[in-house]
């Protein structure tokens, strides 16, 4: 008798749960507000300036998603996570997205029922070695001391690259990043591995950045992306298809300084279509006609937003690499626009 | 006599030796180095190598901390103007100053609130600190958190007013009531405030003015040392009562009472603090509709009082348990009833013998309010690794960020132990 009074009540619970995560777009409507899960802060991701102000690339997708849905790119409630706390506060309904450079597996998407809506950063761990060691592959590295951070999956990658390659190497376990970059710089250690954005981000705080290269062996995959809970797929189609239209801008050369222009004297059909002067794309994903358009504006392209918070320009230094378009031999490859 | 004397002996002294000098090695600074440093051969050699420590760890910090630099955009900029010096770079101190206090997203036209509430809090402690003070002082401190809500957290007076409404309607009411039964004025006092709180729920807002006189700042805005300082003292001054009344309560005569007690605090003690703190921040968030959450700033104070309350609890449980039993028979012996004896026998002498144990709790409670970073809320630890670190002009900065937060926990906390000195040989009545 109680246990079915208990299982009523958590079905009644669920219902009401999954009812109040069906809408998340009337939600987020209503509230005026979208809430973004980002990191308390990543160099060059996300993390807020002297005035306060969030910047970065992954809030770059919050913004847009927020353009694109709410008109304002500013209508963002940013709600920093951990490593530890950015899942609960996901499925929790604290939060409507999370872009906080989180690496898509089958295990968080499935099992925890998340829904990724893409990826915006292809990752993969790397080397970083100082330049007078000359090395210049990964494969050279038999018999190096290398520094790796203990318990992650880039200590599971390494022992796999080198046992492939069948050449020797001596870790040095360490606790943090921080750390880790000490015991380098120090000598403890031939080479570093860790996330080549992160190896990056770290060289470029070097006292002498040039004296350190990255290693272009890129030993596992890293996919990193927005997601959504599972379960209201509307929601997910919007995160989705925002990112989708920053890469297809980018590709089809819409950027925030012509698309204005474009909107009104473009020839072709797709952008037309994006920036919605032609039929009716954004009236399916729940939103205006000028939903592409506003995000595209207030952030610029995929392009943009890269070289902005973390590309070559920046202290981050990043090249595009596997993050340039399909049609410049990278990975980008956004769904047609139809 | 004399006269014979005077030819049979060589020399005689006639008036006395003029006072000479100590020998240099008894007297001054000399003395001291020989009593002191070199009075044996180990303690030389201890001397020397402390000396040479000393030059060691000096020697590399003097030059850096003095060549430090403190005008600068960036780390970049920093290390151009050292030019491969050694040297620190405070600058990100004095950029990012606001920040370090503050947060980064309390407005920056208000800071005036949080500097003001904090003056107003050195005024408020005085007198429960220092009870030399004329008493009267302590009306302000009644008042105190009232006015520091207001000015912090801003939006309406009302709900200060209203909230100090409730405690003074539980007064009134367990004033009335206390003379018949002390159970009854207490949940008399208890009811009575829920009624004028929830009175206050529905007029608040009806009066509630559109434009508050102070701009509303939400607690997700606050960071930075001031929130360290505010979960420090909030706390803290939350649990000692607690604590005595969960002492009290566990070695109380009433089975109930006693095992909730117990259980309350084993429990709790059980748990690491940062166990409870998840809890608070996550999976609360599950129990309540996503729009209805209570506030995460009193959540977290809930936990943090709870884990203090709990160890304060026991720390009392000493100074009741050293106690002789004859106290507490004198104090039957005079007829006082249980809260009478507590409060003029029991109690003034137990806490007194509580107070290291008290202060030790204190001191690491204030310094467990940076495990809070941890749930993404940027005190001041959280500030410096996540934004400030995170920002690509002070990416790499270690040592002067977290140096500055070593120095602003030790200036507290070594005020606390040296208060808790003081107040210990001020109150040492019985080895006169």
């Amino acid at each position: 008798m109680k246990k079915s009074i208990i299982l009523g009540a958590l079905t009644i619970a669920g219902l009401a749960a999954g009812a109040a995560a069906a809408g998340t777009l009337d939600d987020v409507k209503a509230r005026g507000k979208l809430n973004c899960g980002v990191t308390t802060g990543l160099a060059g991701f996300s993390a807020p300036n002297a005035d306060g102000e969030w910047n970065g690339f992954d809030v770059a997708i919050c913004r847009a998603v927020a353009a694109a849905v709410l008109g304002d790119s500013t209508a963002v409630e940013f709600v920093p996570t951990t490593g530890k706390t950015r899942f609960t506060a996901l499925a929790s309904g604290e939060i409507d997205l999370l872009a906080r450079n989180t690496t898509w597996t089958l295990q968080r998407d499935v099992d925890l029922k998340f829904d990724f809506v893409g990826v915006n950063y292809y990752d993969g761990q790397g080397f970083i070695a100082p330049k007078e060691l000359g090395v210049s592959s990964a494969k050279d590295l038999d018999g190096a001391t290398v520094c790796i951070q203990t318990g992650t999956t880039t200590e599971l990658n390494l022992a796999d690259f080198f046992r492939a390659n069948n050449i020797s190497y001596e870790p040095v376990p360490i606790e943090t990043n921080a750390e880790a970059i000490q015991q380098y710089l120090a000598g403890a250690c031939d080479v570093y591995t860790t996330d080549a954005s992160g190896l990056a981000s770290t060289r470029a705080t070097f006292e002498a950045p040039g004296d350190h290269a990255l290693l272009p062996e890129i030993i596992s995959k890293e996919p990193l992306g927005p997601l959504v809970r599972h379960g209201d797929n509307e929601w997910a189609d919007i995160a989705r298809w925002t990112l989708n239209a920053l890469i297809t801008a980018e590709e089809l050369g819409v950027s925030s300084a012509n698309v204005e222009e474009m909107a009104t004297s473009t020839t072709n059909p797709e952008v037309a279509r994006l920036l919605g002067t032609e039929g009716n794309l954004g009236e399916m994903l729940g939103l205006d006609a000028d939903w592409a358009k506003r995000a595209i504006q207030t952030q610029g392209n995929y392009g943009e937003i890269f070289a902005k918070n973390i590309g070559e320009e920046t202290p981050i230094g990043l090249a595009r690499g596997l993050n340039a378009q399909w049609t410049d031999g990278g990975l980008l490859y956004s769904p047609p626009f139809r | 006599m004399s006269d014979t004397h005077a030819q049979s002996v060589a020399f005689v002294r006639e008036s006395a030796i003029p006072q000479q000098p100590a020998p240099a090695s008894a007297v001054g600074p000399v003395k001291w180095l020989r009593e002191n440093l070199f009075a044996t051969v180990p303690n030389a050699v201890l001397t020397i190598f402390s000396l040479y420590v000393l030059y060691f760890v000096l020697s590399s910090t003097l030059p850096w901390i003095l060549n430090g630099v403190w005008d600068a955009n960036s780390l970049a900029e920093c290390r151009e103007i050292l030019q491969g010096t050694s040297g620190a770079c405070f600058a990100v101190l004095t950029e990012r100053w606001p920040q370090l206090i503050f947060g980064f997203k309390y407005p920056s036209t208000e800071y005036w609130r949080p500097a003001l509430a904090f003056a107003f809090m050195l005024l408020a402690i005085a007198p429960v600190l220092f009870f030399d003070l004329p008493r009267k002082l302590l009306v302000f401190t009644i008042l105190f958190p009232f006015v520091a809500y207001w000015l912090i957290w801003g939006g309406t007076i009302w709900i200060s007013i209203f909230a100090m409404a409730g405690f003074a309607a539980a007064y009134v009411v367990y004033s009335r009531l206390v003379g018949q039964n002390f159970a009854l004025g207490f949940f008399g006092g208890v009811a009575a405030a829920v009624i004028v709180w929830i009175i206050a729920s529905y007029v608040v807002p009806a009066i509630a003015p559109e434009q508050p006189l102070l701009e509303a700042v939400p607690s997700r805005d606050l960071g930075g040392y001031m929130l360290n300082m505010m979960l420090g003292i909030t706390c803290v001054s939350l649990s000692i009562p607690l604590g005595i009344a969960l002492a009290l309560g566990r070695q109380s005569s009433m089975p109930l009472i006693k095992w909730i007690c117990v259980v309350f605090i084993e429990f709790v003690r059980g748990v690491p603090l940062i166990t409870l703190l998840f809890v608070a921040s996550v999976m609360l968030a599950y129990f309540f509709p996503p729009e209805q959450t209570v506030d995460l700033f009193l959540r977290v104070v809930i936990m943090i009082t709870m884990f203090s309350a709990a160890y304060i609890a026991e720390v009392i449980r000493g100074g009741l348990a050293a106690l002789p039993k004859g106290q507490y028979e004198a104090a039957d012996s005079l007829g006082l009833d249980y809260a009478q004896a507590m409060r003029l026998i029991i109690l003034p002498q137990a806490l007194k013998i509580s107070i290291p144990g008290i202060v030790n709790v204190a001191v690491g409670l204030f310094k467990d309010t940076t495990l809070v970073s941890v749930i993404s809320m940027f005190d001041i630890i959280g500030m410096i690794r996540g934004p400030i670190l995170a920002s690509t002009d002070w990416n790499g900065v270690y040592w002067e960020l977290l140096g500055f937060a070593c120095l602003v926990f030790f200036v507290v906390c070594y005020s606390i132990s040296q208060y808790s000195q003081w107040l210990e040989r001020r109150l040492a009545t019985d080895h006169r």
